[in-house]
């Protein structure tokens, strides 16, 4: 069956129970004592791993749409970044608690001292509002302009995300260079579309049909 | 140090392993590594030690399946994994350096140079874990002696096998190879200073690094270097490979300090594998009645 054939709430659906295999997997191996000598850390890193695969995952919508032209993609958008939400919580969660035990002093310090634990949670705190805002209601009331402008804070979250984990990492970058470079080609994608459309606009391809007869600006 | 009882010598346990090992190791593991008299010695008659603790010990399964030996790979289940690649045999130690007798001494040569002891030790990682483990092996210093340091000497470094094609981690350059790691010449000749062959009454399992490794049990579990091939008498301090790589994070020192923060995370606590609540990170990791006036006089925070 064609991909546009297959009904929406179906692929929701799929998609919906798939992002939850994550949590599944850590929970049954929690259970089942199968995550290995540390399994507080095991949960707390798989959390955040999977936090920037949903973040990364959301922010490929877009240009995968664009490439396919798959524009039921759209509709999986925010159920994706809900998802990077959901583990983001959960990722801080863990942190709090078994890290840090809800010691509020020693997370104050933490927070103020240790650069990567900053921009974990400046990302979690600029996560909350789009969280909030990911429904139609807030759309609305917001205006389509406005409501885009505060979820393009996604690109900021992105790099503040990818800088927490390489600056946790002890010696071997492999693992955050390589989500660096993924994340550095889908935001790349956008500034180059953006950079291709404002071209077509100056060269008038998009201007009224009255500025098209006499231009405003000179055609290069 | 206390002569054991004979009370003290054989647990049923350890017996009951022994023979189950001996069952086991036909050609294989131990038997292989070491010479049958040193054998016969290792689980039952190893002496115990007054500097062993009777903390908890941390289960073999996690002692040797949760390590950091970046020689095959950075990720803690990676050496458990990879390890076996690593030839232990034949294995040479060569002394040299500040030295009035540079020697190369074989792993059996370096077996009979003393009578094994348990030791029973915690291990720190400077990334916040901790484990409680029983090494088997005798005071470094009986092996450094062998080479006759010089008066000038004052400093050791201590320097991992590379095995290329047996080690894929040492495909990128993570850390400098060989791995390098240094002491100074008192704390190397401190009698709480392991040399290692075994753990568990058993050889030592290759991704803890066979044959032979260092222990420092005061000091981050980076700087107990693992299967080395050269001890080097030194008069300035060595640049070890995690101060090459990163000079600001790790000092040569590297005392377990609840005090003194890594740059990128607390060492006031840490979590003891098999443990759910994290417990207060000690001064010296607990050894500071040892080793405290080695550094009498020193600003830690400088010498970190």
């Amino acid at each position: 069956m064609p991909m546009r054939y297959v009904p929406v709430a179906l692929l929701k659906t799929a998609v919906f129970l798939l992002s939850l295999l994550p949590l599944t997997w850590y929970g049954w191996g929690a259970w089942h004592d199968t995550l290995g000598a540390n399994p507080i850390e095991a949960v707390t890193r798989g959390f955040g791993t999977w936090t920037l695969n949903f973040l990364l995952i959301t922010l490929a919508v877009t240009p995968l749409r664009k490439l396919t032209g798959l524009n039921l993609l759209i509709r999986l958008r925010r159920m994706l970044g809900l998802f990077t939400f959901f583990y983001a919580t959960l990722h801080l969660t863990s942190y709090l608690w078994f890290d840090q035990f809800f010691d509020w002093g020693e997370i104050a310090q933490d927070i103020l001292k240790r650069p990567f634990i900053t921009v974990g949670m400046a990302a979690f705190v600029l996560l909350v509002p789009l969280a909030a805002t990911s429904h139609n209601a807030a759309i609305r009331r917001l205006g389509g302009r406005r409501w885009q402008a505060l979820h393009r804070t996604v690109y900021a979250i992105g790099i503040l995300a990818v800088l927490h984990y390489s600056w946790l990492v002890k010696a071997d970058q492999s693992q955050p260079l390589l989500y660096g470079g993924i994340l550095f080609v889908l935001l790349g994608l956008r500034a180059w579309w953006r950079e291709v459309e404002r071209r077509e606009q100056l060269a008038g391809k998009y201007a009224p049909r009255l500025k098209r007869i006499i231009p405003i600006l000179p055609r290069r | 140090m206390n002569t054991p009882k004979p009370s003290e010598i054989t647990p049923p346990g350890l017996y009951a392993r022994r023979r189950e090992f001996l069952r086991t190791s036909i050609g294989a593991g131990l038997a292989a590594v070491l010479p049958a008299p040193t054998f016969a010695g290792i689980g039952t008659g190893a002496h115990k030690s007054v500097f062993s603790t009777d903390e908890a010990q941390t289960p073999l399964k996690h002692v040797s399946g949760y390590c950091n030996y970046y020689e095959f790979g950075t990720g803690k289940e990676d050496p458990a994994e990879n390890a076996h690649r690593l030839q232990t045999r034949p294995w040479q130690l060569t002394i040299d350096g500040l030295v009035r007798k540079p020697v190369t001494l074989g792993i059996d040569d370096i077996l009979k140079l003393a009578p094994l002891e348990e030791r029973i030790y915690r291990l720190r990682c400077v990334e916040g874990w901790s484990m409680v483990i029983p090494w088997l092996g005798f005071p470094l210093d009986v092996l450094l002696k062998q080479a006759e340091p010089l008066g000038s000497a004052k400093y050791v470094e201590f320097v991992t096998a590379l095995q290329p094609d047996n080690m894929p981690g040492t495909r990128s350059r993570v850390l400098n190879w060989p791995y390098r790691e240094g002491l100074r010449l008192d704390e190397a000749r401190h009698p709480l200073t392991l040399l290692a062959v075994g753990l568990y009454g058993d050889a030592l399992p290759k991704q803890n690094g066979a044959p032979l490794r260092i222990v420092v049990p005061w000091k981050y579990g980076f700087k107990s270097a693992k299967s080395i091939v050269a001890i080097r008498f030194l008069e300035h301090e060595p640049q070890s490979s995690w101060m090459e790589a990163n000079p600001r994070e790790y000092g040569f020192y590297s005392n377990v300090n609840p005090e003194v923060s890594h740059p990128r995370w607390s060492q006031a606590t840490e979590r003891r594998i098999g443990e759910f609540r994290k417990r207060q990170t000690l001064m010296f990791n607990g050894y500071g009645e040892q080793v405290a006036s080695l550094y009498a006089g020193m600003d830690l925070r400088k010498f970190y």
